[in-house]
This record gives structure tokens, C-alpha cells and sequence, in this order.
């Protein structure tokens, strides 16, 4: 059973809930989402380090960042084509040779079923879209900063950099918000040259990366695996889900996320109980005489 | 239980992003409980006809409340915006409800507060209204000391949301600890026995369920005794038992009252110092994300 989260919002008849399905196997590297997302949604620059970490330069995503390639470099177990080794024969050359693969992968808000930065937000600055995904309206947005740990994947920031459009303001990808209500594809799955971003209904993209999955294990790549297309999972799914060829930690991503706010009737009750006991314990301490 | 030797992540970045709360957070935390506790000791005072623990703790009161309001906007990436919290009231946000409630406590805390400090007329015009003032604010005080904790819990750090079942309780121990201390520093010998009482009951409280929570927390306590946040919190806790015993004196000698207090309250800021800066190193190292997710996982794979 899929929910809608625009309808549980309260969007009477909204259209078909709208994702990315970003298949990391197909994946090249190019950042050509980061590039066109930045320039589509006016995201300013915020500079430019070698982070010594493959050919990712960018580091994380962030108020500035709502699109971001992550590099990974992995030893794998050299195939023997039973080549000549190199070096003389008979020299023991010690270390054994391993090959390595690179595993790419475009992170992007995941546009939670249940979103913690939404639910917590306590201006409703965040807000669900008709479009099933979550927007931060910025000219309501105080910078109170609430959604920035209540995000289980790290994704939402205030925006810092002195003097720039909207700083102090919490943001993120908007999935264009923009684009989509003219039809337009988002900037990034527009501007990726493999399709390793998806964009389009919901629905239809689970279908399309189960059988993607399918059709990678039929190949003799056992390892690969679909993240966050489960509305099973302690997010209710996400609308951004993944095809991994790993497990998701070694993307940066969280193995088993769960929205903060499923436990949040548990905490008000605790809450409640303790100040129970403070009305009490301060009542007590002025019976108690002298 | 032994955790995993090692665990993976990306280049060790953080999964998380710690919030960008500064030293505001802590510090309205702390000052919101003082205010909460003192509340209560004046309105306590009020009926039992005890006027200088009256006076003190309004204006204590009214002090710490404005403090930590000072605090919570400076905090804002657009404080001029801070109104913008009450465009709406969601049960979802516990900002949000903390908001309102403080629209409701702060009011009266303003009012008890105004009217033990002005002179003359308007003294003599807002005393029939401290009463009542006073007890709203008394009755609302023991939320604005709790909720607190459910503000850090409803997130995903993982040393504030794994200490969501004892954190309102150390908060307000942690509060009527520094407002009973305070109540003895401010207060002469023949009226601060309800602040001591109050003092010790909250150190009692405090202490008792930091330990519990320390059992509860699992991997993210070790956030609560390592590098910064393990000073202060071995801090706080030195401070807050210390108090506690000194407090037993503070009927005979108003020098050991006025230690005690100094130590509470002292012990209480660090208290909540310790659990923020302990809260912020959790989210920024993804061991405390990984590890945990990464063992229920395995767990339902079998
Ligand atoms: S990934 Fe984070 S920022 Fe995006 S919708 Fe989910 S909780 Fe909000």
C-alpha cells in the first residue's frame, strides 16, 4: 500500500506523487546534476577545496549543496586473466595485486513519506507539496535551524556565506518545485547523460527499478540493491530512492533511518510525567513545614 | 554486548548534520529551567507567607525568563522573523509548542516579576495581580522545564533521541535543583526551607536518572563521557552532589547555603552544556549513526 502524503497534507486531488530514482550503477561521475541544479535554482558558490577524497570536491550536501556526487574507490579481488606477472620471473613481489572499482553515486534530499525536518519545522515554513515532495518556503523560513538535526540523512543546512541570497535560511533541493509546475523535468535528471536520474511518478519509478534490479542480478552483479523504495521502511519510504551496489553506509548514507517524530508521543508522555512530578515535588516541599 | 570493531562510512564524513545551534541553546536551556523552578518557589512562597523567597524567586524568575527569550532569538538565522513562529501551532514541532508556551508563562512570569520591582503607584496597581500572575505562571512553569527535553529528543542526533525516556526527568531535576539553589543563595535562613528541599529533591532526581539514562542510551552515551561533553558532565555531576550535601547545612548556616547554591547552579548549567555538546559530537561522528542502524539491520536479516 503506497500513501500520499499530499493527500494526507490535504491537497484535494493532487496529481501522481512525483520522485527520482537515481540508479547509481549507470552512474559516470560527471556532476553534471551538481552543475545544473546550482545554476537552475541560483545556488550560490560556496567555494571550492581538494578534500582529497577521489574526485569528490564537494563534499557533503548543504545549504549551498543540493545535489552531490560522492566518489568511492574500492579494492575488489583482482580477476586472473592468466597474464604474465609483472617483474622477473620468480620475484616475490610481497603485496598482493588487487583491482579496484569506483562506485558513484548523486545524493539529493529524499523527500521522506514521514519528513522529520517538515514535522518539526515551527514556523510551516517546510511544507508538503501537491507534488508529494517537501519545500521550504524561504521567505518564511526564520532560521531557527530545528530541521537541520531532525533530518535522519543529513540532507537540509542553514545556508552560510556572508552576504549571500537567503543565509541564515534552512535549504534544500525543492525537486523544482518551479519546473514541475510547468511540466518541465528537474534540472539535474534533465542534465544527466545516462539516466542515471530518473525523474516521473512514483509508482511507475518502483516498478522500473525493481526491474532494474532484476535485470542487474540476471547479469552476474549480485550485489546490487534498491534503497528507500520500501514505504515499509521507518521513513514511509522516500520519494528520491536509490539503486546501490553496496551497502548504503558506504555511500554516506544511514543503513536503517527512522523519522525522529515516530516516537514523539512516547516523549510528550515522558514530558508530561516529569513535570507531573516537579508540580508535585514542589507542592511537597512547602508541606514539609518550616 | 561488544560493539562491531569497525564499521563503514564515507571518508568518515558525518551521515548527519549536527544542528547549528550555538552556546544560546544550552544556555536558554538552563536559564528556562531556573526561571521554571523559581516559578514555582514563588508562588509556593506566596501561600505560605514567605516574602523574601517570594520577592527572590519572581525576580529570579523574571530575570532568567528574559535571558533565555534573548537567547532563543539571537539564535534565529532571521531573528526579525522570529514571529513567524506563531503563524502556526503544530503538535508535530515541539518548537512550536514551546513557543506558545511561553507566550503563555512568560506573560505572567512579567507581571509577578514587574510587581515585587516597581515603586509606588504602579507597585500598588499590579500588586492585587501578582497572585494570580504568579500561580498561572506556577502551573504552566513544570512544561516550560520538561519540554525542553523533548525538544532535543525529537531529532535524529542520537545522544539527545536515545535519551528521550529520562531526559525530561534530568531536566527538571536539573531545574529545581538550580532554583532551589538559588532560592537558598537569595533567600534568608528563616525562609529557604522549601528552596533546600527543592535543592535536594532535584539533585536526587537529576543524579538518579542520569545514571538511568546512561543504561538506556546504549552506544550514544559514550557521546555523554568522552572529550568535552565528559568533562562537564563528570563536572555536573561533582557539582550537583556536592550541592546537594552542602544543602543539608544551609538550615544552620547561610555561608554553607550560599555554597550550595553556587555549586547547583554551576552544576546545572554544565549539566545541560554536557548533554548538548554531547548531542552535537554524536551527530558529527557517523560511528553513532552507523553502528546502531547497522546492528538492528543484521538483527532482522538474522
Ligand atoms: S531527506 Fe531530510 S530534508 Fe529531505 S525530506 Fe527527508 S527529512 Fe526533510
Amino acid at each position: 500500500m503506497t500513501t500520499n502524503p499530499a493527500l494526507d497534507a490535504g491537497w484535494v486531488d493532487p496529481p501522481p506523487r512525483q520522485g527520482f530514482f537515481t540508479d547509481t550503477s549507470i552512474c559516470i561521475g560527471c556532476k553534471a546534476c551538481e552543475v545544473a541544479c546550482k545554476q537552475w535554482n541560483d545556488v550560490p558558490d560556496d567555494g571550492m577545496q581538494l578534500l582529497g577524497s577521489s574526485y569528490d570536491n564537494t563534499g557533503a550536501l548543504s545549504g549551498s549543496t543540493w545535489r552531490h556526487v560522492a566518489f568511492i574507490e574500492q579494492p575488489v579481488p583482482a580477476v586472473s586473466l592468466g597474464m604474465p606477472k609483472i617483474g622477473l620471473p620468480g620475484q616475490q613481489s610481497g603485496a598482493e595485486r588487487t583491482d579496484f572499482r569506483w562506485l558513484m553515486s548523486s545524493d539529493v534530499c529524499k523527500h521522506c513519506t514521514h519528513a522529520a525536518c517538515l514535522d518539526v519545522c515551527p514556523t510551516g515554513s517546510l511544507f508538503r507539496t501537491e507534488f508529494g515532495t517537501v519545500v521550504v518556503q524561504e521567505d518564511i523560513c526564520n532560521g531557527c535551524g530545528y530541521c537541520v538535526p531532525a533530518c535522519p540523512f543529513g540532507v537540509i543546512d542553514k545556508r552560510v556565506g556572508e552576504g549571500v541570497k537567503n543565509e541564515g535560511i534552512a535549504q534544500k533541493c525543492t525537486l523544482c518545485y518551479d519546473r514541475l509546475h510547468d511540466g518541465l523535468t528537474p534540472a539535474c535528471a534533465q542534465a544527466c547523460p545516462t539516466q542515471s536520474i530518473q525523474f516521473g511518478d512514483l509508482d511507475e519509478l518502483r516498478e522500473r527499478a525493481a526491474a532494474r534490479v532484476e535485470a542487474l542480478h540476471d547479469s552476474g552483479v549480485p550485489s546490487a540493491r534498491l534503497y528507500g523504495e520500501s514505504p515499509d521502511d521507518g521513513v514511509g519510504g522516500l520519494g528520491a530512492f536509490f539503486l546501490l551496489l553496496d551497502e548504503p553506509e558506504v555511500y554516506g548514507l544511514p543503513p536503517d533511518p527512522v523519522v525522529t517524530t515516530r516516537e514523539l508521543p512516547q516523549m510528550w508522555k515522558k514530558a508530561g510525567l516529569a513535570a507531573a512530578t516537579l508540580l508535585a515535588g514542589a507542592i511537597a516541599v512547602f508541606a514539609g513545614g518550616t | 554486548m561488544v560493539p562491531p570493531a569497525t564499521f563503514t562510512s564515507y571518508y568518515g564524513r558525518p551521515v548527519l548534520k549536527a544542528s547549528p545551534w550555538k552556546d544560546d541553546i544550552p544556555a536558554y536551556l538552563f536559564l528556562g529551567g531556573l526561571a521554571a523552578g523559581s516559578s514555582l518557589l514563588g508562588a509556593g512562597a506566596d501561600l505560605t507567607h514567605r516574602p523574601r523567597l517570594r520577592q527572590s524567586s519572581r525576580v529570579a524568575a523574571l530575570a532568567a525568563i528574559s535571558a533565555s527569550m534573548a537567547a532563543l532569538v539571537h539564535d534565529l538565522g532571521k531573528p526579525s522573523r522570529f514571529v513567524n513562529m506563531l503563524r502556526v501551532a503544530k503538535p508535530s514541532s515541539p518548537m512550536s509548542m514551546g513557543t506558545w508556551l511561553l507566550t503563555a508563562y512568560g506573560p505572567m512570569v512579567g507581571l509577578a516579576g514587574v510587581a515585587e520591582l516597581a515603586p509606588g503607584r504602579l507597585g500598588r496597581l499590579l500588586a492585587p495581580l501578582a497572585r494570580p500572575a504568579g500561580l498561572v505562571a506556577a502551573l504552566t512553569a513544570p512544561a516550560v522545564a520538561s519540554y525542553t527535553a523533548v525538544l532535543l529528543a525529537d531529532t535524529a542526533t542520537p545522544a539527545w533521541h536515545e535519551a528521550y525516556r529520562e531526559l525530561p526527568f534530568v531536566f527538571v531535576g536539573s531545574a529545581a535543583a538550580a532554583a532551589g539553589g538559588l532560592g537558598m543563595l537569595a533567600s534568608p535562613v528563616a525562609e529557604s526551607g522549601p528552596a533546600q528541599r527543592l535543592a535536594i529533591g532535584g539533585a536526587l532526581l537529576e543524579l538518579g536518572m542520569e545514571r538511568r539514562m546512561e543504561r538506556s542510551m546504549g552506544l550514544a552515551a559514550e557521546a555523554l563521557h568522552e572529550g568535552k561533553p565528559g568533562r562537564l558532565w563528570r563536572t555536573a555531576e561533582r557539582l550537583t552532589a556536592l550541592g546537594a550535601v552542602t544543602a543539608l547545612g544551609a538550615r544552620r548556616s547561610r555561608v554553607l547555603g550560599v555554597l550550595s547554591g553556587a555549586a547547583l547552579l554551576t552544576g546545572s548549567a554544565c549539566t545541560r552544556f554536557a548533554i548538548f555538546e554531547a548531542g552535537q559530537e554524536s551527530a558529527r561522528d557517523p560511528r553513532y549513526t552507523v553502528v546502531p542502524q547497522r546492528e538492528r539491520v543484521d538483527a532482522r536479516q538474522g
